[in-house]
């Protein structure tokens, strides 16, 4: 069995696991197993593919795998990566792994809720391991649905609104995307032969320039909406300020990817010369995002609302980068995506935490909490570090990538929108230092606060381990970035 | 007639022979043994469906008039089973002791509908066709009377009858027309015969409306709802699936083998057609609060859905439409089956009493959810990869507004549905449906429905096999 398919088996076998279990006291212990193995076949994949590599193996895709599904329709359920979906599915089991840990303490409806959390983990590694459009769309889907549940019945807030509100628009997108889809199908073979949803025989071809105007702006938008795309994005404040934390961890720091991921895997890979044509658009718009997120973080009381919208403002940067159609930029953009994947969850854990203890997010009825739990405040500020773009962590690695890509375009229209899009670190800093001065800092003000517990082991464990990969790419990001443009070649030569 | 002459009417003939051993079985059974007679009719059926499955023999009889091949059997295939799944289905409620002593009666009703329909899809001449059509629709309008002690059921009957008498002399008068162009009734007769004059049209397209009321597409749809409501829950499922599907099915045949010349004709009808229905289907499907209404809408949008399929002229289209109809079957099936067990236990059919289900009945909540999701085309389960190829039948014919009019249109269908799944498992209630334990031949029919939610979609080899079996024009 090739190792990518196990990527999809393990959380399957571990759902199925939970789902007989008659004790729901070990369903944590269940979940918390097999995601552990998850993590660990991850890095065996990383490591497979970094030997592979090493060792002279040039192909655009490794350890390709094809199953015929639907023969008369050319459906086939094909697996592969390169370096990009690599680092994504190594993102992916971190995230997971923090995810289940930060959320030990679910009391209602356990099982229920790690069999959903497993299943939209499944589905994004599916995601990421797909070569085949029907097989990436239907895990992309299976990946969006349970958060219905997630949000609808262990969220808070105006859950029921939030949850319907995502779930419509994610799936409005993805309807969207799923036209796109099948014409990029009907126009996979322009001069006879079989239809193909295989992504690496279209980009052998070129769809015709006609086909492409049409189906390129459904399946960019498509995907953008989960990218949180102006004017798209309004799903994702709601979404994740109602989500128990777990979920808007995944949520914000793995699902979001995958629009990103689509749109230059699909979307622009596929469709270069619409790409080019469009891209001005696309542009503004996600320049907007950027900003736009940023300011509407500023005037947020609630600690989740602030960073709904600074996901907001970094994945419209990835959108962004993806868009400057350069190696530097792109490569960036994947790198943003790793970068604020890791960062997003760990601030959704700490705020998750910070909220277990004093059962309010609004930042102004909090203070001084450096006082009463040091550890977990000491993380909330070397995350706003990282989020801000501080040198050492991943967070500086990527945008620097991104802007250094971005302004190597000549023209007037490129340069305004990256100096326009550069504005979002100021503003960044703005509102991650006023949360540590307000939250953080300051005299204690509410004297039920004066004896919070600090974090315990599987608190501990969960933030460390998402610190841990944000610390390392912004020490050595060489490794990532190296595997990451390597294999960003085969499509920036199409986009050129 | 030589035995070979009865094999080609196979399914035609086991069924009357089932109707007619459970005639003599009711005779036989002792007054006070009429609650043993439900249990053996639905083994025979089985036995009956079992049988369709035999290697089949093609041909035809009686000058033409009656066609069997690959495509019809299939089609008879899957009607017997859903059928068998709504027999099943009723076991319970045919167990009440105001329905025990009607038992056969029941049976005999729907089988007889079942032998309608097959006779109209093996039709291979429009007289056979609508003898068909008739013996289909008389009988359901005595089941939808079934509880004829309810003011609402008798009402059902009423409306039911009406309207499809209606719809029939419509039908009539469009073929007389075809007649009158034409100089046959034959199928094969018209096809080499029709070409695109005003009266040849007219007439298809009084045809058209004709199907149309049978297919409950809009504007023919609004006997729908109040028979719906009205007949009994198994009856209701019966009528919005088989029924449906039935039509469906010879729909499909007529125009790809009688009309194929007038295409641009219905191609513009359908286009039309498809995108009202599934639009105003689903929009009244938001507003309605008793579950038996709101899946009657929703089964209204669903056959809006099925146009797709038509209307390419495909053979991936008469593919798609077969292979949805069958997931769609289950799908409904288990819909109406979890509604079907909450009535007969509880009497109770509004959205809102559903509120906290899952707390309460947790099995039935998750084969609603999932029947619900398969409907709205969520994968993995059949559903999703059911609507992805009707799509794709018709985005293959370059039809991509209308395909866009549909994605667009099952994102509101899951609004709706997933407004159910909200109040199963999100709403909280006081007073919710007490828990309670399901017999063995509910469970037997919900568990074969969810078996083929999830086996139609991810065994390709279904969707192959109909689609070996399949045609364009």
């Amino acid at each position: 069995m090739n190792i990518l398919s196990w990527l999809v088996i393990i959380p399957l076998l571990t759902v199925t696991g939970i789902l007989f279990l008659k004790d729901t006291r070990k369903v944590k212990l269940v979940s918390a197993i097999g995601m552990s193995v998850q993590l660990i076949v991850s890095a065996v994949v990383v490591y497979m593919y970094l030997t592979a590599r090493k060792a002279g193996n040039m192909d655009e895709m490794l350890f390709v795998s094809s199953f015929e599904w639907f023969r008369t329709l050319h459906i086939y359920y094909t697996v592969g990566v390169d370096g990009v979906s690599v680092a994504m599915i190594a993102l992916t089991a971190v995230v997971v792994f923090a995810g289940i840990f930060a959320s030990w303490e679910m009391e209602d409806l356990r099982k229920e809720f790690f069999i959903s959390l497993i299943l939209l983990a499944t589905g994004v590694f599916g995601f990421f391991i797909s070569l085949d459009l029907f097989t990436m769309f239907l895990f992309y889907e299976v990946a969006v649905i349970p958060m219905f549940l997630l949000i609808g019945i262990w969220g808070s807030g105006p859950k029921e609104y939030s949850a319907m509100k995502l779930t419509l628009m994610l799936m409005g997108g993805s309807a969207l995307l799923m036209v796109g889809l099948i014409g990029i199908y009907f126009n996979s073979a322009p001069d006879g032969g079989p239809f193909t949803f295989n992504i690496l025989e279209i980009s052998k071809i070129t769809i015709p320039i006609a086909a492409q105007r049409i189906f390129f702006p459904l399946t960019f938008v498509g995907f953008g909406v989960l990218g949180a795309l102006f004017p798209f994005h309004t799903w994702s404040p709601d979404g994740h300020a109602s989500a128990p934390t777990a979920v808007s961890m995944l949520h914000a720091g793995v699902l979001m990817k995958l629009g990103g991921y689509g749109a230059f895997r699909v979307a622009m890979f596929l469709m270069p010369e619409a790409a080019n044509e469009m891209a001005w658009i696309f542009i503004i718009l996600t320049t907007i995002s950027v900003v736009y997120g940023a300011f509407g973080a500023i005037v947020q009381k609630d600690l989740k609302y602030i960073n709904a919208y600074s996901s907001v403002s970094h994945c419209g940067l990835v959108l962004f980068a993806v868009l400057m159609m350069n190696q530097h930029a792109l490569g960036g953009a994947i790198l943003q995506m790793i970068s604020h994947g890791l960062m997003t969850a760990l601030f959704f854990a700490l705020i998750g935490m910070i909220y277990g203890r004093t059962h309010t997010r609004m930042i102004h009825e909090m203070g001084g909490l450096m006082k009463v739990i040091p550890f977990l405040s000491v993380i909330y500020v070397m995350a706003g570090l990282a989020s801000l773009g501080l040198p050492g962590f991943s967070g500086f690695v990527a945008e620097m990538t991104i802007f250094f890509g971005a302004f190597q375009h000549p023209d007037l229209f490129h340069r305004v929108a990256t100096i326009v899009a550069v504005t979002s670190i100021v503003i960044t800093a703005v509102y991650i230092l006023r949360v540590v001065a307000i939250l953080l800092l300051g005299p204690i003000k509410d004297h039920h606060f004066d004896n919070l517990a600090d974090a315990k082991w599987f608190e501990r464990l969960s933030v460390v381990a998402l610190l841990a990969g944000i610390i390392y790419i912004g020490m050595a990001p060489l490794g990532l970035a190296t595997m990451i443009k390597d294999s960003l070649m085969p499509i920036v030569d199409k986009l050129l | 007639m030589s035995l070979e002459n009865f094999a080609i009417m196979r399914h035609e003939l086991l069924l009357t022979a089932a109707f007619l051993i459970i005639l003599v079985g009711e005779i036989f059974t002792a007054e006070d043994k009429k609650g043993k007679l439900r249990g053996f009719a639905v083994i025979l059926f089985a036995l009956v469906t079992a049988a369709g499955f035999l290697p089949g023999v093609e041909g035809s009889l009686f000058g033409d008039m009656f066609r069997a091949d690959r495509t019809t059997l299939l089609m008879k295939n899957i009607l017997n089973i859903g059928t068998l799944i709504v027999l099943i289905q009723s076991y319970t409620w045919l167990g009440k002791p105001e329905n025990i002593d009607r038992t056969s009666e029941y049976f005999m009703l729907l089988i007889s509908t079942l032998i309608g329909m097959n006779f109209m899809i093996s039709s291979g001449h429009f007289i056979m066709f609508y003898l068909g059509l008739e013996l289909a629709t008389i009988p359901l309008a005595a089941l939808a009377a079934f509880e004829r002690y309810r003011n609402n059921s008798a009402e059902a009957g009423i409306k039911l009858i009406l309207s499809s008498s209606l719809s029939s002399g419509i039908l009539l008068f469009g073929l007389s027309m075809i007649y009158g162009t034409t100089g046959s009734l034959y199928f094969t007769e018209i096809a080499v015969r029709a070409t695109a004059m005003p009266l040849t049209v007219m007439g298809f397209i009084f045809f058209f409306a004709g199907m149309a009321f049978k297919m409950s597409l809009v504007p023919f749809h609004l006997w729908t709802a109040d028979v719906y409501e009205g007949a009994p829950v198994n009856i209701t499922s019966f009528l919005s699936v088989i029924s449906k599907g039935a039509a469906a099915f010879i729909f499909v045949i007529v125009l790809f083998t009688v009309f194929p010349v007038i295409i641009q004709t219905w191609e513009r009808i359908i286009w039309i057609i498809a995108v009202l229905t599934m639009t105003i289907g689903n929009l009244f499907a938001i507003r309605q609060k008793n579950m038996k209404r709101f899946l009657a809408f929703s089964s209204i949008a669903q056959a809006g859905f099925f146009l797709l399929g038509f209307i390419g002229g495909n053979e991936l289209g008469m593919t798609t439409v077969i292979y949805y109809a069958l997931i769609y079957i289950f799908s409904n099936l288990a819909a109406f089956g979890v509604v079907a067990a909450i009535s007969n236990q509880t009497g109770k059919e509004s959205m809102d009493e559903y509120n906290g289900l899952y707390r309460t009945n947790p099995g039935l909540s998750l084969v609603m959810m999932i029947a619900l999701f398969s409907l709205a085309g969520i994968p993995p389960v059949a559903g999703f990869f059911g609507k992805f190829f009707l799509f794709m039948a018709a985005a293959e014919k370059e039809y991509y507004l209308l395909v866009t009019i549909a994605v667009l249109n099952t994102i509101i269908g899951l609004y709706y549905y997933l407004l159910v799944v909200k109040a199963m498992f999100i709403n909280k209630n006081e007073d919710p449906i007490a828990r309670f334990r399901s017999d063995n031949m509910t469970k037997l029919g919900l568990a074969i429905c969810i078996a083929g939610i999830v086996i139609t979609g991810f065994a390709s080899g279904i969707f192959e096999m109909i689609r070996n079996m399949s045609y364009g024009i």
